[in-house]
């Protein structure tokens, strides 16, 4: 261990250690892992107003159909495809992936196992780089003639392969190839955050010893490198059939367009998985320190997330039951889906056990890390639903999935990055946020999301389905009391969307104008807190390098003064 | 739960209703239970002065009865579910009961065409009766349906016979359905289809046995 530390030191102040840094080499081309994660979080977050933005553009047509829309005019339904379909892309694979893995791991997984940086970073600044051509040739495709992809993220063929179908030629193209380098960066990225994790840890830090952050990030880098593989693949053969004619997923040439299917879900579904472990890495820290409390359960909740992760490799077809897949595959994914249920109802009674004995402290990103656990739930539960063949038949494409999923991904992308960036933001820039703001911001936020995605429960159950412009032509569907739930769910919408901005404004305020940051203004155990505030180019003191003695969450120890015991302090 | 918003119109109808009934219940129960339990603990547990928080590792086996009794009830329910919901789904998707009429459905960018067997009750001869964006069964019979698509992905979808199936070029599909309720009801596309999925609407009239006459031999 002491041999890793001085292999990092060595490359970490080789690289530009002898002299101060200039502007360019610090916040444009940076290589110390710091900067390399707010340059992700910064590029998410305005991803994520993309995202959003189109969000409010489709919604509005849904509430007021053939309204023009302020801000963006009338939608029609070539640009309502697009819309609905870019706003599922960016929001996973632009927000939830950079944000929740690439920022957070970054900037934590050095500090939290008290390392002086990654272990390869100037992959690390590649794999920003390759992100950020992602960004650029993404945001080309909604440009450029035609207009941007319209097929859905889940981007099925022929629809997707051929621009006579999707009227997208070049949209398609450019999105698709936007995608696949997103994929490049990332397992660039996950590469390097394994790597660390593995060899970098401080002197003393055993496997029982990480914190949950650390653990459920790495889990999730390599369920991602094991699923995206054959999504790699599939879209560059899907590329080929767009604009060299190849006939991969074309049934006149032998082949099968449900082909698509199978490697897009493969990877698809381990994907919410990749995406939910850090979020619920987060909250395991934020629960512990805010209710003062060990984490309940430290070994059985890392099996559930192995558990959790292993199994959703197993449960890719729930997504294609009526597809026209064999149906007698259909019981077989029932029951890996059903059975995926155990683990994760397990991790979140575990959370929900840890609260047990505590002494619960409301604070803003406590707040948002309660806010997770209870918004999953709903999340979870409602997919029991989808999974049980059954009764998918039914719901399968309805406005009940689209309430479902953003029951998981809302909490995943947005509560679980608030919980983070609130709770981390002292460390990040060496100031805290306002209290009274977050407080705002956080009820601001959770109580509009249930009245967007509860009245889209109720449509999908009345049968409205999915990606539909304009309800007109359904005349079951079409009722006053539904328009009224449209109505309902995207006001709920915009009120959420003007309270980002109470967000947008305390972080940016207090990062210059917010009052100094101590070292451990939590009172926390983990390694990052006892490394200044904000952490300086190698992050601890290059002769006081942390030296771990015990876990991550040892607080409230009987027989001690504070209610807190640092992992680095001998006693 | 369902049967409330949308009717129950096909035998298998109420099947499907039943799953999602007892998925409902349960999840109902176990979710209530344990956001109430979350609530009393948050309240139960909140910062006082000079209380300080419990040492618990979760290895404690007084407490950890707590977490594994529920879950084990947990496990035993979605047994159940697995059950119901593979029985019903073989039931709809698996095992086609004898039919006493056919239907072919045709899907193409962005209309269904429906080709009805016509007074002889065979597929396939001179008095097929085709229609465009309206599908006229018999209340009572069952019927066998092919799928086919011209272009695209599509999905037939009829709300009211809790029915679904995606249609595949290259492929025929195969399912079936047994209206009970007479009618007219909406046939959806389910699947992404290009710019006009949003329009890709259908009626299906289902008729009873004097009405299902008068129609085929106003149809000739």
């Amino acid at each position: 261990m002491s041999e890793a530390h001085q292999i990092d030191g060595h490359h970490g102040h080789d690289a530009h250690g002898h002299h101060e840094p200039t502007f360019l080499e610090k916040y444009i081309f940076p290589l110390d892992h710091k900067y390399i994660g707010m340059q992700y979080m910064l590029t998410g977050m305005v991803m994520a107003l993309f995202g959003g933005f189109f969000a409010y553009s489709f919604r509005m047509q849904l509430a007021f159909p053939g309204i023009s829309v302020p801000g963006f005019g009338i939608v029609s339904p070539t640009e309502y495809n697009a819309l609905v379909t870019n706003h599922g892309s960016v929001m996973i694979f632009w927000v939830a992936m950079p944000v929740l893995i690439a920022a957070f791991g970054n900037f934590l997984i050095p500090l939290m196992i008290g390392a002086d940086d990654m272990v390869f970073p100037k992959l690390n600044r590649l794999s920003y780089q390759v992100f950020l051509l992602s960004c650029i040739v993404l945001g080309i495709s909604w440009i450029v003639p035609g207009g941007g992809f319209g097929g859905a993220w889940t981007s099925y063929p022929p629809l997707s392969a051929n621009g006579d179908y999707s009227m997208t030629p070049l949209g398609s193209s450019l999105w698709l190839t936007a995608v696949a380098l997103e994929f490049a960066a990332f397992l660039i990225g996950g590469i390097n955050f394994i790597t660390t994790a593995m060899n970098s840890r401080a002197p003393g830090m055993k496997a029982k010893d990480v914190p949950m952050t650390v653990w459920m990030i790495c889990i999730a880098s390599i369920m991602f490198m094991a699923s995206v593989g054959p999504l790699i693949a599939g879209a560059i053969m899907l590329l080929f059939d767009q604009q060299l004619g190849t006939g991969f997923f074309d049934w006149k040439r032998g082949s099968d367009p449900v082909l698509w299917q199978h490697l897009f879900w493969f990877f698809g579904h381990p994907e919410v998985y990749v995406v939910l472990l850090p979020a619920t890495g987060f909250v395991a820290e934020i629960i512990t320190v805010f209710a003062r409390k060990k984490l309940f359960g430290y070994q059985t909740i890392l099996y559930t997330a192995i558990g959790t992760g292993a199994l959703s490799f197993f449960v890719w077809a729930h997504h294609q039951f009526v597809a026209g897949i064999d149906p007698r595959m259909a019981n077989i994914f029932t029951i890996t889906t059903v059975l995926i249920s155990i683990p994760i109802a397990e991790m979140m009674f575990l959370y929900i056990a840890t609260l047990y004995g505590g002494s619960i402290r409301f604070q803003t990103p406590m707040l948002w890390a309660l806010g997770f656990i209870f918004e999953f739930l709903i999340g979870g539960v409602t997919g029991i639903f989808l999974g049980a063949s059954g009764a998918d038949i039914y719901f399968h494409d309805t406005y009940f999935v689209v309430a479902h999923f953003h029951y998981t991904f809302f909490p995943i992308a947005f509560i679980g990055t608030f919980a983070a960036a609130t709770y981390w933001f002292p460390k990040m820039f060496g100031r805290m946020m306002n209290e009274t703001l977050g407080r705002i911001h956080f009820w601001g936020t959770i109580i509009p999301v249930n009245f967007i995605f509860i009245p889209l429960f109720i449509t999908g159950a009345a049968g409205q389905h999915r990606r539909i412009y304009n309800y007109n032509h359904f005349p079951d569907v079409s009722t006053p009391d539904l328009q009224t739930l449209n109505i309902v769910a995207t006001v709920s919408l915009v009120i959420l969307l003007c309270f980002q901005t109470v967000f947008l404004f305390n972080f940016f305020w207090s990062m210059w104008r917010g009052p100094k940051a101590p070292a451990n203004p939590w009172k926390a155990n983990t390694l990052e807190w006892q490394a200044p505030s904000p952490p300086p180019h190698g992050n601890f003191p290059p002769d006081n390098m942390p030296v771990v003695y015990r876990g991550p969450y040892e607080y409230s120890v009987p027989g001690r003064e504070d209610d807190y015991w640092p992992q680095n302090q001998p006693n | 739960m369902i049967e409330s918003l949308v009717q129950p119109g096909s035998t298998f109808a109420p099947d499907i209703d039943f799953v999602i009934n007892l998925v409902g219940g349960l999840v109902f129960f176990w979710g209530g239970l344990t956001v109430a339990m979350f609530f009393w603990l948050l309240w139960r547990y909140r910062y006082r002065e000079g209380v300080k928080a419990l040492y618990v590792t979760g290895n404690e086996p007084e407490l950890k009865r707590w977490i594994n009794i529920p879950h084990y009830l947990i496990i035993l329910c979605d047994l159940a579910i697995i059950g119901f919901a593979v029985q019903t789904w073989y039931k709809v998707k698996q095992d086609i009961p004898p039919v006493d009429d056919e239907i072919r459905v045709v899907g193409q960018q962005w209309a269904w065409t429906f080709q009805h067997t016509g007074p002889d009750g065979k597929m396939g001869t001179d008095d097929d009766i085709k229609t465009a964006d309206v599908l006229h069964v018999e209340v009572d019979k069952t019927y066998q349906f092919t799928l086919e698509s011209r272009d695209v992905l599509h999905s037939f979808s009829v709300p009211i016979f809790r029915l679904k199936q995606d249609v595949i070029p290259g492929r025929e599909i195969q399912g079936w359905f047994h209206p009970t309720v007479a009618g007219a009801f909406d046939i959806q596309c389910a699947e992404m289809c290009g710019i006009g999925h949003g329009i890709m609407a259908a009626r299906i009239i289902v008729e009873t046995p004097e009405q299902h006459a008068a129609w085929l031999a106003g149809a000739k």
